[in-house]
């Protein structure tokens, strides 16, 4: 029961998904590794959900191939996929205790009773839930739910196990425990794992990797540094954390690069492209002198919110407001506002992205 | 939650109203409940006491006994009685099923074109009083009915309206919409998911429907099987229209009325129906508790549909029209005999006229006249007892408040027989000053008895409008200064109307065809009601075509009413989510 193993990844190749006219996939391709847990992160309606639904054969029938392993879903029903998955909702039956709950997929698989009572303890005591058997899930926490719908899936030793926004319903400090004892599971078990979901934090700390998606489209896949530290377009630059975005065309000139800005102003960059394009700079990448008159570039702050860790400074630069975080230390005053300031950029960690490798469109 | 519950005694720096100084301990909601607590128990609780306590009564000593049960079941009149009544409840139950069951299933399963089909025309028979469709029904299924004698030149002829087989089959036409709608609803509170999971674990097909979907959909279906199970069990016009006495509710009516009210058998039957009503609602309240399974999340809804094939949508439709014919059929009978001139041994009517509602109309302008008085006083007292009612139970803390809710429920496990036998019995010997007549036969008592009757169903919708309004709303109000009565009469209840209309149409809609309880009350032709008009024409064979003309007359009121309040009630959800 604790060692499952999975040895089946999860291929999906070229998938095209519509519902009637509207297309919600468009061109998938993935290459999820056997035991590795992997998130389907972006905005509601990116198609996030609909892909998992796809792999597990619900909703309309996709073109494309998904393979588990090296065996083909395509055209098979949902109850002969053997592919496990979590419902956002959780999906319990409300007219069944825990127990015949979890022994649910055992008996669709005419697993003989006396095996099923030992399986479907030990799922149960997995997730801690042993003495919980006999409760109805109404009469269950949400997270202890969730943890039922886990033991209900696993329990039927799935190639592979889907998450669709299995910590959305849950209120915010039992979801950081969950997302733990989530990971923790997977690695126990070794299983293949997909995990739905719109939050950026839940997929950063628990994937292995991950693809960002938007309008049916994959944006980017990797692990979740990569994407963060390397994005390969605005939406993904723009999707993850915050993000200055800076238009203009980078020109090089004594041996140094430039960017112009749309609205006029030059900005020094260590970069060796040249072109139009966007600068992504990231808030903590930039850092404010007090004396303005030594800097480059320089603007005043026009709001401020003090978040405990850090300040979040907005300047404005001519016409462009740039975010920037400062870190903040005990007793440090903080800038008020209409106070000048210089902004000191610290571009090696700046990503210029040239114009047309924008944002993938359906 | 405690700012809303200052009770009594009045708020300082605000003038206190005139009940505030007469009692002061008492608040104007405290002094409403208590006159609806006595008027529920005056004219709900009492009578039923009274016709228990005289069921258990020695006739000439006055003594308790059981000797009365005794002389019941050694008749065996009343032991057949007592058989039919549960034998023609139990398969009303039956047949209501395998009307409902198909109609709900492929509506709820399918991509069906005629989904809308069904949702309209499947809850036509609820508008139609049942005893209306009765003797239409004889001339289409009787022996002599068009379809026996079309049958006829094949040799064959079904006993349809043959005694019991009559009720049954105009009983579970007119009341199996109470299946189909509980359990549509319920088959459609049921979230997609449910299934999915259950697919994801291997489960498809008539297991799935085993395991999962039915176990979720049948407190639905209990809870419309149940409903038709009473109903059946307690009426008493479609018996008596069919002439089938040998029932507990025509037995009960037949012995009061032609025997008289000191006859205990009445009382005894009226017993036992009460039982019955009370065992049945109480067994399905057992059976629902804890069962609420409704699991439609946010945003999702409903089970998955399955597109039909083109064979599969003709054996749809095949049933479904079938079906719906077949419980269509009091209302296409009660058409062809008011308008028909004679209709008699033969499939058809001779001829069609409409000299049937001329004298219907020249005949019933007091029976018209009676109904709209009796139904339209009745409901309007029935709405504004429903919203004090659903005001006390919903915003104050007044002690003992739910008992009102539960005694003005009561009165749907009370037959309006047994209501009308204890209201005979009660205040028969109670003058009513300056008529000069017992209360018992002074036509108020009929509204009396039609408002007890109806409360519940105003109540049910004042509570839910009352649900709808957000408690801040009222806060609001008191924080700006206005007293508990002005918040009530100028933000409660305007934001309540909508819920309120809708109560009164139906109060006044299913009170105008009430007959089970009036036919009791009525002590001169010159006090009848619509309903009873009806029964009055339909004893002889040359009235029946004016009965029928009265019959469609209390159909399109009925009609009008429903569509009137289901306006209502869409007009202001619509205005209610059009505000978010």
């Amino acid at each position: 029961m604790t060692h499952i193993k999975s040895k089946s990844g999860i291929s999906v190749r070229d998938l095209h998904l519509s519902f009637g006219s509207t297309k919600v996939l468009t061109g998938v391709n993935l290459e999820i590794e056997p035991g590795e847990f992997f998130a389907f992160l972006g905005p509601s309606g990116s198609g996030k959900s609909t892909l998992l639904r796809a792999i597990a054969g619900f909703g309309p029938q996709p073109q494309g191939q998904i393979l588990v392993g090296d065996r083909n879903l395509a055209g098979l029903p949902p109850w002969e996929r053997n592919v496990g998955m979590v419902f956002q909702s959780y999906a319990l039956w409300p007219h069944m205790s825990v127990r015949k709950n979890v022994a649910f997929g055992l008996v669709e698989k005419k697993v003989p009773t006396r095996l099923i009572d030992e399986k479907v303890e030990a799922a149960l005591s997995l997730v801690g839930l042993l003495d919980y058997a006999e409760r109805m899930p109404s009469q269950l926490s949400g997270g202890q739910q969730q943890r039922v719908a886990l033991a209900r899936t696993i329990v039927t030793k799935p190639d592979v196990l889907l998450l669709d926004e299995p910590l959305s319903n849950l209120d915010a400090s039992l979801r950081v425990q969950m997302r733990r004892e989530l990971l923790a599971l997977q690695r126990k078990l070794g299983l293949t794992t997909i995990f739905v979901t719109h939050d950026q934090e839940e997929a950063n700390t628990t994937a292995d990797r991950m693809a960002v998606l938007d309008q049916g489209v994959v944006q980017q896949v990797g692990s979740p540094q990569t994407l963060y530290d390397h994005p390969e377009n605005l939406f993904v630059a723009g999707f993850l954390g915050t993000a200055n975005i800076l238009a203009g065309e980078l020109v090089r000139s004594n041996g140094s690069t430039r960017l112009m800005l749309e609205t006029g102003e030059q900005l020094p960059i260590d970069n060796e492209a040249t072109g139009t394009g966007s600068l992504v700079l990231r808030p903590q990448n930039i850092s404010l002198s007090e004396n303005s008159e030594a800097s480059e570039l320089n603007g005043v702050v026009s709001h401020r919110e003090f978040l405990g860790a850090q300040v979040r400074y907005l300047v404005d630069v001519a016409n462009t407001q740039i975010v920037v975080d400062q870190s903040h230390a005990v007793d440090q005053p903080i800038l008020d506002i209409g106070f000048r300031v210089g902004l000191v950029i610290n571009s090696k960690s700046a990503v210029f992205l040239p114009r047309g490798q924008k944002q993938h469109a359906a | 939650m405690d700012t809303t519950t200052q009770d009594a005694g009045g708020k300082p720096g605000i003038k206190r109203s005139l009940t505030d100084r007469i009692f002061p301990s008492l608040s104007g909601t405290a002094l409403a409940a208590i006159f609806i607590a006595t008027l529920l128990f005056g004219f709900l609780i009492l009578p039923v006491a009274k016709v228990i306590y005289v069921a258990f009564l020695d006739p000439n000593s006055g003594a308790l006994t059981l000797q009365n049960f005794g002389d019941f079941f050694s008749s065996s009149l009343f032991r057949e009685s007592f058989f039919n009544s549960f034998y023609v409840s139990a398969m009303s139950v039956v047949l209501a099923s395998v009307f409902a069951l198909p109609l709900a299933y492929i509506t709820s399963r399918f991509e069906f074109s005629g989904a809308m089909l069904i949702q309209s025309l499947g809850f036509i028979p609820l508008i139609m009083p049942p005893f209306v469709g009765a003797i239409a029904m004889q001339l289409l299924f009787g022996r002599n009915g068009s379809i026996n004698l079309l049958l006829a030149q094949y040799g064959i002829n079904i006993p349809f309206m043959e005694g019991l087989n009559g009720v049954i089959l105009v009983q579970s036409v007119h009341y199996f919409p109470f299946i189909l709608i509980n359990l549509s609803t319920s088959l459609r509170n049921i979230d997609r998911s449910m299934e999915e999971s259950a697919q994801n674990l291997g489960a498809h097909g008539l297991r799935l429907f085993r395991r999962v979907v039915f176990p979720l959909a049948a407190p639905g279906y209990l809870a419309g099987a149940s409903l038709v199970f009473i109903k059946v069990f307690d009426d008493l016009g479609t018996p008596l229209l069919l002439n089938v006495n040998n029932m507990l509710a025509p037995q009960a009516y037949l012995r009061i009325s032609s025997i008289g009210i000191s006859d205990p058998m009445g009382y005894v039957i009226s017993f036992i129906l009460v039982a019955f009503s009370v065992f049945s609602l109480w067994a399905s309240f057992l059976l629902m508790r804890g069962k609420d399974y409704a699991t439609t999340q946010k945003g999702g809804g409903g089970l998955s549909r399955r597109k039909l094939s083109t064979r599969e949508n003709i054996g749809a439709y095949g049933i479904v029209i079938a079906i719906l014919l077949l419980v269509l059929s009091p209302h296409i009978a009660l058409g062809l005999l008011a308008f028909g001139t004679i209709w008699s041994y033969s499939p058809l009517p001779d001829g069609y006229t409409l000299e049937n509602f001329n004298t219907m109309f020249g005949q019933s302008g007091q029976y018209i006249k009676n109904t709209l008085i009796y139904a339209g006083a009745a409901a309007f007292l029935d709405i504004v007892l429903a919203t004090a009612i659903a005001y006390i139970v919903l915003r104050t803390k007044i002690v003992g408040r739910k008992w009102l809710d539960y005694m003005a429920t009561a009165a749907l496990a009370v037959p309006g027989v047994v209501l009308g036998i204890g209201y005979l019995r009660t205040f028969n010997d109670f003058e009513v000053p300056f008529v000069g007549k017992p209360l018992a036969s002074w036509w108020v008592i009929i509204v009396v008895a039609l408002m007890i009757r109806r409360l519940p169903y105003a109540l049910r919708a004042c509570t839910a409008a009352l649900q709808q309004v957000s408690q801040s709303l009222e806060e609001a109000a008191e924080n700006l200064g206005a007293t508990r009565s002005r918040t009530i009469r100028k933000v409660v209840i305007p934001l309540m109307s909508g819920g309120i209309l809708a109560g009164f149409v139906t109060s006044f809609a299913t009170a105008a065809v009430e007959l089970s309880a009036t036919i009791m009350l009525v002590s001169s032709d010159s006090d009848a009601p619509l309903a009873y008009g009806i029964y009055l024409f339909m004893q002889t064979p040359s009235g029946r075509g004016a009965g029928a003309a009265l019959g469609i007359l209390a159909v399109v009121i009925v009609a009008a009413g429903t569509m009137l309040a289901q306006c209502i009630i869409d007009r202001e959800r619509k205005a209610r989510t059009g505000e978010h």
